[in-house]
């Protein structure tokens, strides 16, 4: 197997920008961040939490009673503020470190991301609906790629690796119908 | 448990401003590696699904070996008691289901929650509709809870982990998790060079 034979990486399509690092430098440096987030928080990392907790205090402000009394959400108001949460402080620091970065490699652009051929509308509709399919799918697994998957999986917890296999597997499989988005 | 090293969940102050600061923290080192992974790049992202850049399945594997690793080794040293960190019950049909829908959601809309978060910190307008969908889905869970419950607690098996469920001794699991992670490496190499050649 020569690198010859194997196509380069997909890389940023703005002028001036840094290519990114490669893979398994960037996966070191995440797992040491994740080992380091174990050790002092006793957790891993978390994503889905945040824009779930943040439409459940959107959703407070029209009806307050009907959230404060949810099955699954309710508890959240016990003490304070839903937003008052450690894994929507650190989806705060991951905002900032994202843009960091992003901006010290002058990647950082306004823009629409989608395949050569898709249509604005055609890829915001997706990325609407994508992503209410994962939060959905982020509560009933109870985490998403972070914090159940790749916390999860680190740790090696049998259903983090089920969901994990399964994610790959739903995602393959779904490739080929929305591929007018992406080539 | 005094020979351990504690932690905010261990104390039970996971919700104290202390620790508040430190996933702060934490989430910027997650953020910085994530983007310079390529990860505030939808395009980049879904490009494993269609055998172009296994970015995704590399970066992810390799943090899940290295924090693997690490955990293993701290926990023989006996510096920290893995039983102390937070504990992922496994509920085997809910996250089975929830992966296959967070897949489709995911090569659909392009993110997942934390690198969606990313995209926009790098001004990808795509990933703010993929959040205020995410938002909505996750709101549509909580209302439908009552009618989901059940389901969401069936095939529990408590903690449960890979060396337990295959009968293998926790150092032996990790090993097999390192060979398959180097094996699935190369073999994605060989994958995308294979598709590069058929759509030459």
């Amino acid at each position: 197997m020569t690198t010859a034979t194997i196509p380069a990486p997909v890389q940023p399509d703005t002028p001036g920008a840094q290519r990114y690092w490669n893979p398994y430098i960037g996966g070191a440096g995440l797992g040491l961040t994740l080992l380091a987030s174990y050790m002092m928080l006793g957790t891993g990392r978390g994503a889905a939490a945040t824009p779930a907790r943040l439409s459940v205090v959107a959703a407070h402000v029209v009806a307050p009673a009907a959230m404060e009394a949810n099955a699954y959400a309710g508890g959240w108001f016990d003490g304070g503020s839903p937003l008052a949460n450690y894994l929507v402080f650190m989806s705060l620091g991951v905002i900032l470190g994202g843009f960091l970065s992003a901006f010290a490699a002058r990647r950082t652009k306004l823009v629409i991301e989608r395949g050569p051929s898709a249509s604005v509308a055609l890829r915001l509709t997706l990325a609407a609906v994508g992503g209410g399919l994962v939060g959905f799918a982020s509560r009933l697994a109870a985490g998403c790629t972070s914090g159940q998957a790749l916390s999860g999986g680190a740790m090696m917890f049998t259903g983090s690796w089920a969901f994990m296999i399964a994610i790959f597997a739903g995602a393959f499989g779904a490739a080929h119908f929305v591929r007018k988005e992406w080539t | 448990m005094d020979a351990f090293l504690g932690t905010f969940y261990s104390e039970g102050t996971l919700d104290t401003s202390r620790a508040l600061l430190v996933a702060a923290a934490v989430g910027v080192a997650f953020g910085f590696f994530l983007e310079r992974s390529g990860f505030g790049s939808s395009r980049k992202l879904v490009s494993i699904f269609y055998l172009k850049d296994f970015a995704v399945f590399k970066v992810m594997f390799s943090a899940i070996v290295v924090a693997m690793l690490g955990a293993r080794a701290l926990s023989t040293a006996g510096l920290v008691d893995l039983t102390q960190w937070y504990q992922l019950e496994t509920f085997l049909w809910p996250q089975i289901a929830g992966g296959l829908i967070f897949g489709v959601g995911f090569v659909m809309g392009g993110w997942c929650p934390g690198t969606a978060l990313v995209g926009a910190a790098s001004g990808r307008g795509d990933s703010l509709v993929f959040l205020g969908g995410a938002g909505l889905g996750s709101l549509i869970y909580a209302l439908a809870f009552p009618a989901l419950e059940d389901f969401s607690v069936s095939g529990a098996q408590g903690v449960s982990t890979l060396s337990g469920t295959f009968g293998l001794s926790p150092g032996l699991t990790a090993l097999l998790v390192v060979v398959l992670a180097i094996g699935a490496f190369v073999g994605s190499n060989k994958l995308v060079a294979w598709k590069a050649r058929q759509t030459a």
